[in-house]
């Protein structure tokens, strides 16, 4: 099977955000990057139904140089090679032009599956996998906790997880595209023995010119307006705690 | 004219409908309702009763069940014939699975889980949060009509839908769905195996996040839920990491809890945490972030360092 896992690369969970000059991205000319989380797994996905069913993971990624480092982390945890659609507008760009991009780099390939994470960190569209399929010409199916390769080869069968605790199992024939929920499986890590195959794989750069149309732009990225009255408990931490505690005892009367 | 497109499942209305009604009726334009799937005549005549120009009801066999194929072959013909200014959805499961498709289909973008919409300079903008809540943007859709955008579920009140003075007719729209352009064949919903842990019932709950760290400091949020008699429950990644099990996870794909006292540790408040735990009496969020989207629902907060923060707690209800 000839898989393609879409990875995107993220401002690192832990990074302090702050608006740019711009006020329409975030400032990340100095921030640490990261996997985006559902990326992750589904990356695990892809690895484990090639060592079951045999076949190629190809990393696909979108976006400036700097995604690299993901790139290498995918490979150094067993992705055979990668293609990397290069351009700086790729950072902050809409789901569509994104998923134009991946296309364009993935049709020459023919994949039997693409799977992408459910939803990104950074700009949360959760579309970008259901588009791609639709640039693709793909069956999809997205939000999966399980798949499973049919007999034949030709078909899939996967549980969809759907709103509270309900799922649902469906079908379909093969090529087709996942979107892939964070917990399907539990992640593998790189080895050091995968640090260093990782070097010599092949990393396919395809210059992108232009994005396509966006369908949409940010006029504006700011900080919400607090609308909460939380109460702020103040003070060391001892402090804090004596105080929350007596609190919860006789003011909200929880204890 | 706006497309407001309903859901429903088996002819029972998923009630994040009137929301996005709701949010269709302030932006001063006509709304049509849309529903589509088999037998949907009942669910059509109920949405009527909203103040909207006309109900359109989409029925087929092969809407149903729900498939991603069967739903955007049907749509883009419905989108194609009334030609609306804006299509918009509730941001469910099920919209999450084929509208951006639809709307590729007919060469737009959609504008995903906005929490609101306004009139800037002129133009009609979407507000929606990014980077997991801690900002919110105004994005402006590009290029001609229709632009396609869901509401967040809670981001408007379905009690905020006016209702009409007589019901809303309801009009059958004919669309063609051949049963070979469906590629998906779905099976019957399910719930894995009854859970072990009934979090409902619980009266104080002590949630931890990833702020944890690591699964060998999770004796820290056990020494708590231990302290106060309450349950110990988690965020997502915790039960994806297989630090504690699933049925401890709260959320819109866990339980949905509304305890006397919930306090989160170490939780950053994303959407869908929030859904299961916002109806709880006393919320109490320990986080080093006073940013962290979990203060906007939080009574009490205290902003700092759990691994100091939450022993303090259990020493000071020890302590006496
Ligand atoms: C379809 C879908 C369904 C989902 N369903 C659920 C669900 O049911 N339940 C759920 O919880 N999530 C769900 N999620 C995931 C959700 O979007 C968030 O990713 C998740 O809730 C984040 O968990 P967290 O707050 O523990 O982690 P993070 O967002 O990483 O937050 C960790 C927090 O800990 C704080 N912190 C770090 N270190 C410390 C310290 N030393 N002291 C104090 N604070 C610290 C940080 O400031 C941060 O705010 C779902 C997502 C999707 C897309
Ligand atoms: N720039 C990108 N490069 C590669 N994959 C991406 C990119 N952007 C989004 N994706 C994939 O699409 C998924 C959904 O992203 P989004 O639509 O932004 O929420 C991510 O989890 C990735 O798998």
């Amino acid at each position: 099977m000839k898989i393609a896992v879409c990875i995107k690369q993220v401002v690192t969970r832990d990074w302090p955000l702050r608006a740019a000059e711009s006020s329409t991205w975030v400032r990340d000319d100095d921030a640490s990057f990261e996997m985006n989380e559902p990326d992750a797994y589904a990356l695990e996905e892809a690895l484990r139904l090639k060592e079951r069913h045999g076949g190629e993971v190809v990393v696909c990624s979108a976006g400036p140089a700097r995604v690299s480092q993901v790139i290498r982390e995918a490979l150094a945890r067993g992705a055979d090679r990668a293609i990397h659609v290069q351009s700086d507008a790729l950072s902050t760009a809409g789901a569509d032009a994104v998923a134009a991009a991946l296309a364009g780099a993935m049709e020459g390939d023919a994949f039997d599956l693409v799977l992408t994470g459910l939803q990104s960190d950074d700009q949360g569209f959760g579309q970008t996998g259901v588009v791609l399929a639709e640039r693709l010409g793909l069956p999809h199916a997205t939000i999966i906790m399980e798949v499973d390769v049919g007999a034949d080869g030709g078909s899939l069968r996967v549980k969809r997880e759907l709103e509270s605790g309900w799922f649902q199992w469906v079908s379909m024939p093969l090529p087709a595209l996942l979107t892939i929920q964070s917990g399907i499986n539990q992640l593998r890590y790189a080895t050091l023995r995968g640090i260093m195959a990782a070097k010599r794989k092949e990393v396919r750069i395809v210059p992108l010119d232009a994005l396509e149309s966006q369908g949409q732009r940010i006029l504006e990225l700011y900080v919400p307006d607090k609308t909460s009255a939380t109460r702020f408990i103040d003070g060391s931490a001892p402090e804090a705690a004596r105080e929350l505690v007596r609190l919860l005892r006789e003011e909200a009367r929880v204890l | 004219m706006i497309l407001v497109i309903a859901e429903q499942r088996g002819g029972a209305l998923n009630p994040a409908s009137w929301e996005t009604v709701a949010a269709a009726q302030q932006m001063d334009a006509p709304v049509t309702v849309v529903v589509a799937g088999a037998g949907v005549q009942g669910v059509a005549a109920e949405i009527a009763a909203a103040d909207v120009a006309e109900v359109l009801a989409v029925d087929h066999d092969a809407l149903d069940p729900y498939t991603p194929d069967g739903f955007v072959g049907a749509l883009a013909q419905v989108v194609a014939r009334t030609g609306p200014s804006l299509v918009l959805f509730p941001h469910t499961y099920q919209t999450r699975d084929y509208a951006p498709a639809l709307a590729a289909r007919v060469g737009r973008a959609l504008i995903p889980d906005c929490i609101g919409s306004k009139v800037r300079d002129g133009d009609r903008v979407f507000v929606r949060p990014m980077f997991q809540g801690k900002f919110v943007a105004d994005v402006l859709p590009e290029g001609p009509a229709p632009h396609f955008a869901s509401f967040q579920i809670g981001a408007y009140r379905a009690d905020a839908c006016s209702r009409g003075a007589a019901p809303a007719a309801v009009r059958a729209v004919a669309v063609e769905v051949g049963a070979a352009a469906i590629r998906q064949r779905p099976e019957a919903l399910f719930k894995e195996a009854k859970q072990a842990v009934d979090l409902t019932q619980a009266e104080r709950i002590v949630a931890v996040g990833r702020g944890i760290k690591g699964q060998e400091h999770l004796s820290l949020a056990q020494d708590l839920a231990r302290a106060l008699d309450a349950e110990l429950a988690a965020s997502r990644p915790i039960c994806d990491s297989g630090w504690l099990p699933m049925d401890r996870q709260i959320g819109s794909s866990g339980q949905t809890v509304a305890p006397k006292l919930y306090l989160a540790v170490g939780i950053s408040g994303a959407i869908q945490h929030l859904v299961g735990m916002k109806g709880s009496r006393t919320i109490v969020a320990v986080n080093k972030d006073a940013d962290a989207p979990i203060f906007e629902v939080a009574d009490y907060g205290i902003v700092g360092d759990l691994f100091e923060i939450a022993p303090a707690i259990v020493a000071a209800l020890d302590g006496e």
